[in-house]
C-alpha cells in the first residue's frame, strides 16, 4: 500500500472501532439520531477545519479562527438587532469581511516573511477584539428567518434529522475535496507545503496562493460563524474560545502531516467524527468528566504525530536504499 | 566594562523609551500614578501594582525567550500552571508541608517541561505541535486532579507566596525579579547563552561543531516548565485556590507578545531576558493604563494587535533590508561630499 494512505487508513480503522467498542456498551449509539447529532453538533467546527487543513496542508497555521467565527456571530446578532437587513445580506457581508480579514493575514505572512503562527496570532486578537467592542453580551437572534432556517431538515430513515448546518458541514468538505484534489490551486498548496523554494521553481505563484489559502481559511470561518450562530441563535465575544485548537487537532488526527504538502480533507471529517464521538461516549456514560475528551484528544493527537515521524523516518530510508 | 554597558543600552533602549511613553500617557489621564505609600512594611501604588499583576507573565517569559532563542515555542506553559497550580492546591490541602508542596509542584513542572523537550529534541517534533499536545491536554490533567472543583486552601505559607511582601515589596515581585536575575547571569555570564543562540540560529551546524544540541533544547523546554510552575503557585496563592479552567488561561499567548516586544525574533539566535521582561511590564501597563484611564477594556485585545503588527513590520526582513540600504546611502553621501571637495 502506499505509504501516503496509511494515516488515513489509521484514522478511519480508529474511528470505526472506536463506534463498534460504544456500540458494544451501548446499543442505542448505533442510530441515525446519534449520527445526525454527531454531524449537527460538529457543523461549525467541521467548516472551519477544511479551511485549517488548506493552511495546514501548505505548512502554515491560523490560529484566528475561533476569534473570526465569535466575530461573525457578534457581528451578524447587532446587524440583525439594530437594522431591518435581510438575514441573507448580513450573511454577504459577513463572509466578505471575514474574506477580506483572511487575504489580509496571507498578505502579511508573504510581504513581511513573517511566520503565520505570529500574524495569525495578532489577527486573533484583532478578530476578539473588534466581537469585544461590538458587544461584551450575549445577543439574542429572533428574526423569523433563523427559525426557519432550523425547522428545515431532512429525517434521515431511523428519525435522525440531517440539519441544514449539518449537511452544508458534507457539502463544505465536498466542495474542499474537489478544490484539493482537482483544481489547480489544490496543487498549488500541496506543492507550497512541499517547499516553498522547489514550489517557486515548479512556478507556482506563490503570492497569490498564500494569499488565497488564508482567505479561503477567512472566508470558512466566517461561513462557521454563520452556522454557529445559527446552532446558538446567538452571538456572544467569548463563544468558541480555542475553536482553533481542536481544528488544528482533527486535521491532525484526520493524517494531515503539520510539516505540509500531504494529507487529505477527507481525513478531517474522520478527524471531527472521532472527536464528537468521544464527546458522545462520555454523554452517553453520564459519570466521566468532560474533561477526559481534551485528554484523549490530546493522547489521539500524540499518537498521530508518532505515527507520522515513523512515516517519515521509513519513507526516508526506504528514498535511501533505492 | 563600560563598553558592555553601552551595549545592553543601545538594545534596550526601544523597550525602555516605550515603557517610559506608556506610564507617561497613562499618568496624564490617571493624576495619582506615579505616586507611593509605605504601609503595612510595603509599598502600595499603580507602579508596584503593575510589577505585582505582571508577575505570571514576567515569569512565562523568562522560559519563553530561551525557549525562543533555540527557534522554538512552548504553548504550553498556560496549561501547566494550571497543572501546577492543581498540584499545589491537591498537595498543601493534603496535610502535605510547604517545602513538600514547593518540591512536588516545581517537579512537575519541570517533568512537563522534559516532555515537550523530549518530545522537540529526541522525537524531533516541530515545537508548535509538540507542546500543543500538552496545551490541549493539560487543563484536562488539572481538572482531573481538582476533580472538576476550584480547591481552596488556607495554609498560610503558601497565601504569602501569592500577597505577602518581602524588603517593601510584594512576594511575586520578589520571585521575578530575583528568578530574571539569575537566569540572565547564568547564561550571559556563562557560555550557555551563546551556545543557545546557536542553536536557534542553525540546529544542524551547531551539533556538527560540537554543539550538545538535544540537552540544550531539552534544558530550554525545563526552564520553561520551571517557569510555568512558579507562575502557577503565585497564580493559585493569589486566588487561595487552584481554578483549573482559568489559571493561566491564555497567558501563552502574552508571554510569547512579551518575548517579541522584548525585540527577540521568532526565528531563533538573539536573545535578551532583560528586554523580555521589560516587554512583559510594557504589556502589563497598557492593560492597567487601559483600565485606570477608563477606557473599555474591550480595546485591549485590538492594542495588543496593533503592537504586533507593528512589531512585525519592524522584524520583517524586508523592513531590515530597507533599514540597512538605508543607513548605506547616509554613510555614502558624506564620502561623496569629501570627494567633491
Amino acid at each position: 500500500m502506499n505509504p501516503r494512505y496509511l494515516p488515513l487508513t489509521a484514522t478511519v480503522a480508529i474511528f470505526l472501532i472506536a463506534y463498534a467498542v460504544c456500540i458494544a456498551q451501548y446499543p442505542n449509539m448505533l442510530s441515525t439520531r446519534v449520527i445526525g447529532n454527531l454531524l449537527t453538533d460538529n457543523a461549525f467546527l467541521g467548516i472551519a477545519a477544511v479551511g485549517m487543513t488548506f493552511v495546514i496542508l501548505s505548512g502554515g497555521i491560523d490560529l484566528s479562527i475561533g476569534a473570526v467565527i465569535a466575530f461573525t456571530g457578534v457581528f451578524l446578532a447587532v446587524l440583525l438587532q439594530s437594522t431591518a437587513i435581510h438575514p441573507l445580506a448580513a450573511f454577504a457581508l459577513a463572509l466578505i469581511i471575514t474574506t477580506a480579514f483572511g487575504a489580509m493575514m496571507g498578505a502579511i505572512i508573504h510581504h513581511l516573511e513573517m511566520p503565520p503562527f505570529i500574524v495569525t496570532l495578532a489577527g486573533m486578537f484583532l478578530a476578539r477584539g473588534m466581537a469585544f467592542v461590538l458587544s461584551i453580551d450575549s445577543i439574542p437572534i429572533k428574526h423569523p428567518f433563523y427559525t426557519s432556517l432550523k425547522s428545515f431538515y431532512y429525517v434521515l430513515p431511523g428519525g435522525g434529522r440531517l440539519t441544514l448546518i449539518g449537511g452544508l458541514m458534507l457539502v463544505v468538505f465536498l466542495v474542499g475535496i474537489l478544490i484539493a484534489h482537482r483544481t489547480r490551486f489544490g496543487a498549488d498548496v500541496y506543492a507550497l507545503g512541499g517547499g516553498t523554494a522547489t514550489a517557486r521553481l515548479m512556478g507556482v505563484p506563490i503570492g497569490r496562493t498564500t494569499v488565497m489559502i488564508y482567505a479561503l481559511s477567512g472566508f470558512l470561518a466566517g461561513l462557521s460563524g454563520i452556522v454557529f450562530s445559527l446552532y446558538t441563535s446567538a452571538g456572544y465575544s467569548l463563544a468558541t474560545v480555542g475553536v482553533e485548537l481542536d481544528a488544528i487537532a482533527a486535521v491532525v488526527i484526520g493524517g494531515t502531516l503539520l510539516t505540509g504538502g500531504s494529507g487529505f480533507v477527507a481525513g478531517t471529517l474522520i478527524g471531527i467524527l472521532i472527536q464528537g464521538l468521544i464527546q458522545t461516549y462520555i454523554t452517553f456514560d453520564g459519570s466521566l468528566s468532560s474533561w477526559w475528551t481534551k485528554i484523549l484528544i490530546g493522547l489521539l493527537l500524540f499518537a498521530f504525530i508518532l505515527l507520522q515521524k515513523a512515516l517519515i523516518l521509513l519513507s526516508d530510508r526506504r528514498r535511501r536504499h533505492a | 566594562m563600560t563598553g558592555t554597558l553601552k551595549a545592553y543600552a543601545v538594545r534596550l533602549f526601544p523597550q525602555v523609551a516605550a515603557l517610559a511613553i506608556i506610564l507617561f500617557m497613562v499618568s496624564l489621564a490617571f493624576p495619582g500614578f506615579f505616586k507611593l505609600s509605605f504601609q503595612n512594611d510595603r509599598l502600595y501604588g499603580s507602579l508596584i501594582d503593575i510589577l505585582n499583576r505582571g508577575a505570571p507573565v514576567a515569569l512565562l517569559a523568562i522560559g519563553m525567550t530561551v525557549v525562543i532563542a533555540t527557534k522554538g515555542i512552548d504553548l504550553s506553559v498556560g496549561a501547566v500552571m494550571a497543572i501546577c497550580g492543581a498540584v499545589a492546591a491537591a498537595s498543601i490541602t493534603a496535610g502535605h508541608s510547604l517545602a513538600f508542596t514547593l518540591l512536588v509542584t516545581i517537579s512537575t513542572g519541570i517533568l512537563c517541561g522534559l516532555w515537550n523537550g523530549v518530545l522537540v529534541a529526541v522525537l524531533d517534533i516541530q515545537p508548535i505541535i509538540a507542546t500543543l499536545v500538552l496545551m490541549v491536554a493539560g487543563r484536562g490533567i488539572a481538572q482531573l486532579i481538582t476533580e472538576g472543583a476550584i480547591l481552596t486552601f488556607n495554609h498560610p505559607g503558601l497565601i504569602f507566596i501569592g500577597s505577602g511582601s518581602l524588603f517593601g515589596l510584594p512576594m511575586p515581585v520578589i520571585i521575578w525579579l530575583g528568578f530574571g536575575l539569575i537566569v540572565a547571569l547564568l547564561v550571559r555570564r556563562t557560555a550557555l547563552g551563546m551556545l543557545i543562540e546557536a542553536v536557534g540560529v542553525n540546529r544542524r551546524a551547531s551539533r556538527l561543531s560540537g554543539v550538545s544540541t538535544g540537552v540544550l533544547l531539552i534544558a530550554a523546554y525545563i526552564l520553561s516548565g520551571l517557569c510555568a510552575a512558579l507562575a502557577g503557585i503565585i497564580a493559585a496563592a493569589d486566588i487561595r485556590g487552584a481554578d483549573a479552567n482559568n489559571a493561566g488561561l491564555w497567558l501563552e499567548l502574552d508571554a510569547i507578545l512579551a518575548v517579541v516586544v522584548g525585540g527577540t525574533s521568532l526565528l531563533g539566535g538573539r536573545f535578551s531576558i532583560a528586554a523580555s521582561l521589560l516587554g512583559a511590564m510594557i504589556i502589563q501597563s497598557i492593560n492597567t493604563g487601559i483600565l485606570l484611564s477608563g477606557f473599555p477594556p474591550e480595546f485591549n485585545l485590538i492594542i495588543k494587535a496593533a503592537i504586533i503588527v507593528l512589531i512585525l513590520v519592524i522584524q520583517s526582513p524586508r523592513a531590515q533590508s530597507a533599514f540597512i540600504w538605508m543607513s548605506r546611502v547616509r554613510a555614502a553621501e558624506p564620502k561623496k561630499e569629501q570627494e567633491a571637495k
